[in-house]
């Protein structure tokens, strides 16, 4: 017989389109972070280092990049004989065939997948966000509690709390009452996102609305469970968590790991973070290369300057080109006497030479200005920047370009340049 | 599925210093990533050789470490695997590993009992790329009874070291020469330790030189049949080298720092394989000064580093200038060090304030120990 404790479903199939460009051909748990890591990295890791090996990741859109990089879970230690982790993608079944049409509906349709293990207690989990966490100290509140469901929160300043959704509790943690992005709030624990339902709750409450449009956790069960008189807590989770759900939030959180000292340490050697590791070889600095405030992935090779970035596997900076307050992701490439200034180049990109990127005035993006904002740039998966080309603030180039598609070798602040991906 | 390996990487060296104090040299890391064993475990992996068999004896807790898993060079399949043999006692047998030749006869039964008709024996310590099909191809056509594998070295390069060959126009193997000492004619095709022969004439040859009591490899069955049998040379392009002294092994890790060879070993198909540590990327603060050095993950930069190869997750501290050093894993510098023409070992830390130079050409080998942490 199969029997698990506590399994988990990660729920990794949103696109996370406020990320732009960075997401258009990859789901945002498999977008790279932290030079070596991708997003989905963390909970991953989360979940073995807090003893549980049996996860079932619901993917669906884009899911080519998640899948190779999970692969059978061997970085993680999750290739099991028993459990291990799981690729859920939505199917075709005798009588009909759905996509996951929400959060809760993702999980609905995956009830045979979580029966198999015989669980008492299901974890679910956004593939999205940058943490350390044992979810068994959750686990144990949980239980010390009776709860049927606890969701995990997280003490957020109390001007901000009217961006998120937050709890009210009582003394013992019981949650009275919930507010949606209230504009008075009268609490400031936000919740994370990550939940522990007793198996039975869960799967009584997903059968019951299952012929909810759209079924969402925070919509539609939570608020099932509340109105039936069930036992939920809230857990209370101090640590360091980081949503990148915004394109300015993911490069900040970047540029929080090159700290003297990070609040998010990767060093320590307690709760070590796993990657899938397909560069091993070390990095080459080269003979005029200089480089402060960085950190670099395996195989990169550094012939110009960098400070304040960070640089993911297999990047080439080429001779004289400088890089400042940049993300540069995996074997892209920046020319010869170019200059980047708070640009992330997205994998496999390449910027040719005596280019500037992030140069000029500070301008609104005419598209998508909750999008790039900031004085970002951003460079697409696969793009290419010919040589000789002045790009502005608040810009995003996506597609192999040429000297022609461009006006006098500029892309001014404000502006895209969309060759290949979405239009509008 | 033609060929089994067999890996000798059992030796010591007493010329590596103290660097083989606490690992055998088929252990010693290489490249800045790598341990010298992975160069040829990657190659007869890349050759799709699915069997090996290393044999390993002197101080091999590191290797067997090293060699936990067998994932990283993709063997342990059903069919095949990687096999680690130390020396057992047994009713018959309760002697150490007497010999190249011995460490093969006390393991002849993981011979008998394979069905791949070849074997490639190669050592532990070489450093180099090879399709071993080639070298089977080549052993095939030629008609050898063992095909050894040479690299033609360099006039100038001394050759003491080697075990030098002397071949006629067919390449067949005139002469076998080891570890020459009178030089000023000696050959400069030199053996790389890597052969390939029958499995079955392996087992006679193996079980012949065990009934005479004759234990080494190279002395008692290559030197010894060179006439009687078919020994054929096959050259090996590209880069190779072995780390047989301390000095030959600062050399090959500062080959690395050459763009051809980073551009050989790292970019060229096919890939070094080797396990994976799981460390953060290397981490840059502010007082770094990195200028044509090779940094593996989890290292953390304060000072000022040249010319240098650095291992995993080594630190260095403030104000500190390494220069012309190799230093191995997890070793930690303190601030305001100054070390230049060093082999600074692995896991140990240096402290503040301390200051080594070897000469140039001569690296000196530093082991020290002092409290990392002070509370």
């Amino acid at each position: 017989m199969i029997k698990k404790e506590m399994i988990a479903m990660l729920l990794a199939g949103g696109q996370g389109s406020r990320l732009g460009f960075l997401t258009s051909t990859v789901a945002k748990p498999a977008v790279g972070f932290g030079a070596k890591y991708r997003i989905i990295d963390f909970a991953l890791s989360n979940c073995i280092n807090s003893g549980i090996d049996t996860v079932g990741v619901l993917t669906q859109y884009q899911p080519l990049r998640l899948n190779t990089h999970i692969g059978i879970g061997i970085p993680w230690d999750l290739d099991k004989n028993i459990g291990g982790v799981s690729i859920l993608p939505p199917y075709e079944g005798s009588t009909n065939a759905q996509w996951y049409s929400g959060t809760a509906n993702a999980i609905y349709q995956n009830l045979r997948y979580m029966e198999r293990y015989n669980p008492d207690y299901v974890l679910i989990l956004g593939g999205d966000h940058i943490y350390k966490m044992d979810y068994e100290a959750m686990l144990d509140f949980h239980k010390a509690r009776n709860a049927d469901v606890t969701i995990s929160c997280i003490p957020v300043p109390m001007e901000e709390a009217s961006r998120f959704g937050v709890v009210i509790t009582d003394d013992e943690g019981r949650i009275s009452e919930f507010e949606e992005k209230p504009a008075n709030p009268r609490s400031n624990l936000a919740s994370m996102g990550i939940y522990i339902f007793n198996w039975k709750v869960l799967h009584d409450a997903l059968i019951e609305l299952k012929n909810q449009p759209g079924c969402d956790f925070g919509k539609h069960v939570i608020p099932y469970c509340h109105n039936n008189g069930m036992g939920i807590y809230a857990y209370e989770f101090t640590g360091y968590w980081k949503d990148v759900g915004t394109l300015h939030s993911y490069w900040e959180a970047n540029m929080e790991l090159i700290d003297l000292v990070p609040v998010f340490n990767l060093y320590e050697e307690f709760w070590r973070i796993y990657t899938s590791a397909d560069v091993i070889r070390p990095q080459y600095i080269g003979k005029n290369a200089y480089i402060e405030r960085c950190i670099i992935g395996e195989g990169a090779e550094i012939y110009g300057v960098a400070k304040n970035s960070v640089i993911g596997p297999g990047v080439i900076i080429k001779e004289g080109a400088e890089v400042y307050d940049s993300i540069i992701m995996k074997d892209s490439i920046v020319g010869n006497n170019s200059r980047v200034y708070k640009g992330i180049l997205a994998e496999n990109s390449r910027l040719g030479s005596n280019c500037a990127m992030g140069i000029g005035e500070e301008r609104e993006n005419e598209k998508w200005p909750h999008i790039y904002n900031n004085g970002l740039t951003v460079l697409a998966e696969d793009s290419v920047v010919p040589d000789n080309v002045m790009i502005g603030k608040n810009t995003a180039i996506s597609g192999i370009t040429e000297a022609s598609d461009y006006e006098n070798n500029t892309l001014q602040s404000g502006k895209c340049l969309i060759k290949v991906g979405d239009q509008d | 599925m033609k060929l089994i390996g067999i890996v000798l990487a059992g030796g010591n060296n007493n010329k590596m210093q103290n660097l083989t104090a606490k690992r055998a040299v088929a252990a010693m890391p290489i490249g800045g990533a790598y341990r010298a064993i992975d160069f040829v475990l990657s190659s007869m992996s890349n050759s799709h050789i699915q069997r090996v068999a290393v044999l390993t004896q002197y101080n091999s807790r590191s290797l067997n470490e090293h060699l936990s898993s067998s994932k990283w060079w993709d063997f342990g399949r059903k069919q095949g695997g990687l096999f680690v043999f130390t020396p057992t006692i047994t009713a018959e047998n309760s002697f150490w590993y007497r010999g190249t030749a011995d460490s093969i006869a006390q393991n002849l039964d993981f011979l008998r009992k394979c069905h791949e008709p070849y074997v490639a024996i190669a050592s532990g310590d070489g450093i180099y790329k090879l399709d071993y099909n080639k070298v089977l191809e080549y052993h095939v056509s030629s008609g050898a009874d063992i095909t050894i594998v040479g690299k033609r070295v360099d006039k100038g390069i001394d050759v003491s070291r080697f075990g030098t060959l002397e071949v006629d126009e067919e390449n067949r193997i005139t002469d076998f020469v080891e570890k020459p000492t009178k030089c000023a004619k000696c050959s400069h095709l030199i053996s790389t330790g890597i052969y390939i022969i029958r499995r079955r004439l392996l087992i006679e040859l193996i079980e012949q030189a065990a009934s005479e009591e004759r234990f080494d490899f190279v002395s008692d069955i290559l030197i010894r049949y060179k006439d009687e049998r078919k020994m054929y040379c096959y050259e090996m392009e590209g880069y190779w080298t072995s780390i047989s002294s301390a000095d030959a092994y600062f050399n090959a890790n500062m080959d690395f720092l050459d763009p051809e060879v980073r551009d050989y070993f790292f970019n060229k198909y096919p890939d070094i394989h080797s396990k994976v540590d799981d460390l953060p990327p290397a981490k840059y603060n502010p007082g770094a000064n990195v200028k044509n050095a090779l940094l593996a993950s989890g290292c953390i930069i304060n000072g000022t580093v040249e010319n240098s190869v650095l291992f995993k997750k080594v630190y260095v501290g403030n104000n500190t200038t390494i220069r012309n050093c190799i230093i191995l894993n997890d070793s930690y510098i303190g601030d305001n060090v100054y070390l230049e023409n060093c082999i600074v070992e692995s896991r140990g830390t240096i402290a503040s304030g301390a200051s080594y130079m070897g000469e140039p050409g001569h690296a000196k080998v530093v082991v020290e120990k002092s409290e990392r942490y002070r509370i």
